[in-house]
């Protein structure tokens, strides 16, 4: 690395949410850290010449939430492939979830998913779970784990059930002072559910998920969270109601960090109701669910008045085959990484949020919360990177995904914008290849 | 020629006003058919219609087996027990595979709701729901729709009462849709955790969680079955505390309206959804609603077969 050529990325409007920098700026970058930033830095001789005229140049996004499938289901995502579509979503650091097959409960594991890692073109921080198996019962051994470089400790995929559990966790996770998440929907209103519990659950006859299913289960962690004080990552945040619970134990003094997802931001349960034979597309289902609309416009408000932190693309990727079963028993997720950054640009064209704000939840925000490199475009640190072009809109193909999973309930929509260009370590992993791709 | 331009009869959602009139109309045409002294045309001679049951049933799986033979067409019977189905194959791949078989058309009951939607998007042919999940039986719908209209002639104006557990009845939403369209006004009875509240944000529905002020100058009172599993557990304390405030009685009937006619869509629970010996009373109508169920499938059949098969009469 240390023998590259010297990059100048020039002319772009450089945002970085760390330190409030925002002007039409050169990064130099060397030896793979950013060396230099400003109008005036000039362009070393044989350096590489990277021109963001008209783009913005911001630090590499790092995603807080993922399922990489690895090991154990790598029919629906390798590191590899996740790593690829990650890159091409403007990402330099994802955090993996630790639902994999085994689950990450062993440092064992962990190590072999280090290992493989090792090869991937974006940087795979990676969780280890809460309990053993995901089984909510035993304990995992977190301070092996810790040790063993798991950067925080979740059972995403199934809400941890025993508020006794979630207590002893959060003690325990004070000790490394490592954030621990839940997903947080009491498991016995929505048993059996596949979609929102409302209007359009009525009329499908489908079981609904109750909203108050994720305000229950959320309020008793927030609480346990302020008892124990363990930092407390409040995971895909999908109900109106939670707005409110989540400001009102932040002013308490609660360590959180709360996060939403794109497609909580944006779609609604009507896109289940379809029209004729298009009702019940399982591409469009998730968990937690996509509500209604007036939930959607709370959660926004949210947005727009600070109550989250962070930004993550529950990129739960599947294999086509998988999905394509009655809706109750397709599985739930869909790929996130190519389109959550042109999503949430077209949120920010909405008006709910500046573009800095925008990158700061996208970056130094979950960077920060689990401690990771990047996150910042300071003079010093490793020159993780992405250029977006916000005015350059796109058609969404999921065929054309790089991630195993095609699946998306956001296909043939025009997204507002998107990544054009990633640098992990000062070297590009990933560069739209023609003016016509993804248009 | 005419408005009826479906592919599939998925639900009734789809369908408007005129759409439901039609097939209602094309079933009585059926009607003569079936009354003649050899019950069988051959509209439908050389369609191969794939019947197929991923969930047991046998009256509806019968009814449209006699209402494809009546018109002349083959029936392929799929049932799930004993099939590829037990050895891990998928729905999807089952139904290509019929399809492959020869199968130009499909009449389709899951248990998964939205399942026949699936179906519909993989396969060229007409797909016919006959019931998935909790979410439609529109044959069900229909049939019922065109008994009632043979009892009162017009079906706008009536007080419906369905009574029992809405929440998990197909039959419920697709009455809803087909009479609601039709004009019927619709009260929707039972203990409230089996009566989605939501389900009142629909034109023409109500929800009267007592059944002696919902049947109260009803012309219709319609009980639903319910399910075994649902009898005891998180939904109903127990069948008897069901029966104490749900079950349709004598009085219910007394003080409906004078015409006020009984249905059920079998099988009964002999004694729970409707007092003993009303089913047999000159108010009901639950046999009525089995022949005219044969009616109205092959009327669904044929207009389906019509427009897509391209078959000429």
């Amino acid at each position: 690395m240390t023998d590259s050529p010297d990059l100048v990325i020039k002319g772009g409007r450089l945002i970085d949410p760390a330190d409030g920098f925002d002007q039409v700026a050169d990064l130099l970058v060397r030896a793979g850290r950013v060396e230099a930033r400003g109008r005036d830095i000039g362009i070393p001789d044989g350096a590489l010449l990277f021109d963001a005229g008209g783009l913005v140049v911001a630090p590499g996004l790092v995603d807080p939430h993922c399922h990489l499938r690895t090991p154990g289901q790598e029919h629906k995502e390798t590191l590899e492939s996740g790593a690829r579509a990650a890159a091409a979503g403007g990402y330099t650091t994802v955090v993996a979830m630790a639902n994999t097959n085994p689950v990450v409960d062993h440092p064992a594991v962990l190590r072999d998913i280090q290992e493989r890692a090792r090869g991937a073109c974006v940087r795979i921080a990676q969780l280890a779970s809460v309990s053993i198996g995901l089984e909510g019962k035993q304990l995992s051994d977190l301070g092996r784990l810790a040790a063993a470089g798991a950067i925080g400790f979740s059972d995403d995929g199934i809400p941890l059930a025993s508020a006794r559990l979630m207590r002893t966790a959060f003690e325990y996770a004070t000790r490394f002072d490592l954030p621990v998440s839940n997903h947080a929907e009491d498991p016995t209103l929505i048993a059996g559910a596949s979609m929102h519990e409302g209007r359009v659950s009525a009329r499908l006859g489908l079981i609904g998920a109750p909203h108050q299913a994720e305000e229950i289960m959320l309020e008793r962690d927030l609480r346990l969270a302020l008892l124990t004080g363990c930092r407390y990552h409040a995971l895909h945040i999908s109900s109106g109601g939670s707005v409110e619970i989540l400001d009102r134990a932040r002013a308490a003094g609660t360590r959180l960090f709360a996060e939403i997802s794109p497609h909580h931001l944006t779609l609604t349960d009507e896109q289940i109701a379809g029209g004729g034979e298009h009702a019940f597309d399982s591409q469009a289902k998730v968990n937690p669910p996509l509500r209604s609309r007036d939930h959607v416009d709370a959660l926004r408000r949210g947005l727009a008045a600070g109550t989250f932190d962070l930004i993550g693309t529950d990129h739960a990727p599947h294999a086509e085959h998988e999905k394509l079963a009655p809706f109750e028993e397709a599985p739930s997720g869909f790929s996130g990484f190519e389109t959550a950054l042109g999503v949430m640009l077209s949120v920010v064209a909405d008006g709910v949020l500046g573009l800095p704000d925008l990158l700061a939840m996208m970056t130094i925000n979950p960077a920060r919360l689990y401690g990771l490199p990047g996150g910042t475009l300071a003079p010093g640190v490793a020159a993780d990177i992405v250029a977006i072009d916000t005015k350059r809109a796109w058609t969404v193909d999921r065929w054309q995904f790089r991630s195993r999973g095609k699946n998306s309930p956001l296909h043939g929509q025009t997204l507002p914008g998107r990544a054009v260009a990633t640098w992990v370590n000062g070297e590009k992993v990933f560069e739209i290849e023609s003016p016509g791709e993804g248009s | 020629m005419n408005g009826f331009g479906h592919r599939h009869l998925l639900d009734l959602d789809g369908y408007s006003r005129p759409d439901i009139e039609y097939v209602l109309d094309a079933a009585e045409s059926m009607s003569e058919i079936l009354d003649r002294q050899v019950p069988q045309v051959p509209a439908l001679r050389g369609v191969k219609l794939a019947n197929m049951f991923f969930e047991s049933s046998t009256r509806t799986r019968i009814s449209f087996e006699l209402a494809a033979k009546a018109l002349g067409a083959e029936v392929i019977n799929f049932a799930a027990g004993g099939s590829s189905l037990s050895k891990g194959e998928s729905m999807v791949d089952t139904l290509a595979t019929v399809a492959a078989l020869g199968a130009d058309m499909f009449v389709m009951r899951h248990a998964r709701a939205g399942a026949p939607h699936l179906a519909a998007r993989i396969l060229d042919g007409p797909v016919i729901n006959a019931g998935d999940g909790c979410h439609a039986h529109p044959s069900q719908g229909l049939l019922d729709a065109l008994t009632i209209r043979r009892r009162f002639g017009a079906i706008d104006g009536l007080r419906v009462v369905i009574v029992g557990d809405i929440r998990h009845s197909r039959v419920a939403r697709s009455n809803i849709l087909a009479l609601g369209k039709l004009g019927a006004e619709l009260v929707l009875c039972g203990p409230p955790q089996l009566v989605p509240g939501q389900l009142a944000e629909l034109p023409a529905v109500s929800i009267e969680t007592d059944l002696d002020r919902a049947a109260d100058g009803a012309d219709v009172l319609m009980g639903l079955r319910i399910q075994h599993e649902r009898m005891a557990g998180p939904w109903l304390a127990s069948i008897g505390e069901y029966v104490s405030s749900y079950s349709i009685r004598r009085r219910h009937l007394e003080s409906a309206g004078a015409g006020a006619i009984l249905m059920h869509p079998g099988p009964q629970n002999t004694g729970v959804e409707i007092e003993p010996d009303l089913a047999d009373s000159d108010r009901s109508v639950i046999s009525e609603q089995v022949t005219a169920g044969l009616a109205v499938r092959m009327a669904v059949i044929y207009l389906l077969a019509r427009n897509v098969l391209r078959v000429e009469s």
